[in-house]
């Protein structure tokens, strides 16, 4: 076989060689170290120290990495402390009498495609489901039915498997006009 | 190249018919002659070959999944995850490891860069290439390739002159078509 498979790292999607310059070189040390040992040893040695030249242009180079390194910390910190502070709120119109529909608001922050999940929605609950530019709220999907609950335990899931565990899903019923806090 | 390319901009995508598969893997293979020992494998006869319709007229190839190659003019360009799997088929130059950020950064590449002790460039008379060559750049003390790019002078002219910008850059690590994901 002369087709080469290259690693790619998990973190950053880099080979891994050029994980130093991506700025989350420390997550990707865990990953490969965990994940392929033996490159890890072969790019980091045994201790894990990376290169030992001590020319004053490698320093400044590592210097400017390591700038890099600290500013990508900080923008990932800055996202997360976004999403925390963010919510994904769930809205019941009503309609007529018998009919109504959901609109689910806030979900890019959370980088949720929102086109896919409307049509998870559409063909999970057998429904019309779009996508609607809102300048006030930003983008909504709109799910035709009654189906608040359940559009809410499916996008717990979602941000549960993101790792976002803590973030406030809020229910809102048009008609009650009064908020529910879930 | 692929500053700005994300889902928003695809404008089509379908399915390749199997003799325009045959043409373009022979197309493919009289670009780069080398590619012929292992063309079959890299696009076998029964695949998911995909054509993706872009912005700006990019034309994207996707064999079972995986962009190989891509077009906005009558060439045909390997992706990085095409010159990963056999880099020996492609021109190649080598940058310095001073010279890597910037191009992870999708910028040009200047000349110094490639003329350094850490750069290379061909070094026998017959193998220089000429300007407008698309070639792949590799960097000092790495195993595979960064980037992408075209020559803005021919390897003679840039280790003569030796100042200002020798390749053009079309494609590197993390810009948008390595990000890309169209599902
Ligand atoms: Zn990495």
């Amino acid at each position: 076989m002369p087709l080469k498979t290259v690693v790619y790292c998990d973190i950053c999607t880099f080979p891994p060689e050029y994980c130093e310059f991506s700025g989350k070189i420390k997550r990707c040390k865990v990953w490969l170290q965990e994940n392929h040992p033996d490159l890890y040893t072969k790019l980091y040695g045994e201790e894990g120290s990376a290169g030992t030249s001590t020319a004053t242009t490698e320093n400044k180079l590592e210097k400017s990495l390591r700038k890099l390194e600290i500013k990508q910390e900080n923008r990932d910190q800055r996202e997360l402390a976004k999403k925390m502070g963010s919510k994904v709120v769930i809205k019941r119109l009503e309609r007529t009498k018998r009919k109504c529909v959901v609109a689910i608001s806030g979900l890019e922050v959370f980088e949720i495609d929102m086109k896919k999940l409307s049509k998870t929605f559409a063909s999970k609950f057998a429904t019309g489901c779009s996508v609607s530019k809102s300048a006030v709220t930003g983008d909504e999907i709109i799910v035709q039915g009654d189906v608040a609950d359940e559009a809410e335990q499916y996008i717990k899931t979602l941000l549960s498997e993101k790792g976002l565990t803590s973030i406030k899903v809020e229910r809102v019923d048009d008609k009650m006009k009064k908020k529910v806090k879930t | 190249m692929f500053k700005k390319l994300s889902k928003e901009d695809v404008h089509s995508r379908s399915n390749v018919k199997s003799s325009v598969q045959r043409a373009m893997k022979s197309k493919l293979v009289s670009q780069y002659p080398k590619l012929e020992e292992v063309i079959d494998e890299l696009i076998p006869k029964k695949c998911l070959f995909e054509l993706i319709k872009c912005e700006d007229k990019i034309q994207l190839y996707r064999v079972n999944g995986e962009i190989l190659f891509f077009q906005k003019f009558d060439e045909l360009i390997p992706s990085l995850r095409l010159v990963h799997k056999f880099p020996e088929a492609f021109p190649t130059v080598q940058v310095d490891r001073g010279a890597i950020k910037f191009v992870l950064s999708g910028a040009n590449i200047m000349c110094p860069g490639l003329t350094s002790a850490g750069g290379k460039l061909p070094e026998k008379k017959d193998d220089e290439l000429d300007k407008d060559t698309t070639v792949i750049i590799n960097a000092e003390n790495k195993e595979n390739a960064l980037a992408i790019g075209k020559l803005l002078m021919s390897t003679e002219d840039i280790k003569s002159i030796n100042k200002g910008h020798g390749v053009e850059m079309i494609h590197h690590l993390g810009d948008c078509l390595w990000n890309l994901s169209i599902d």
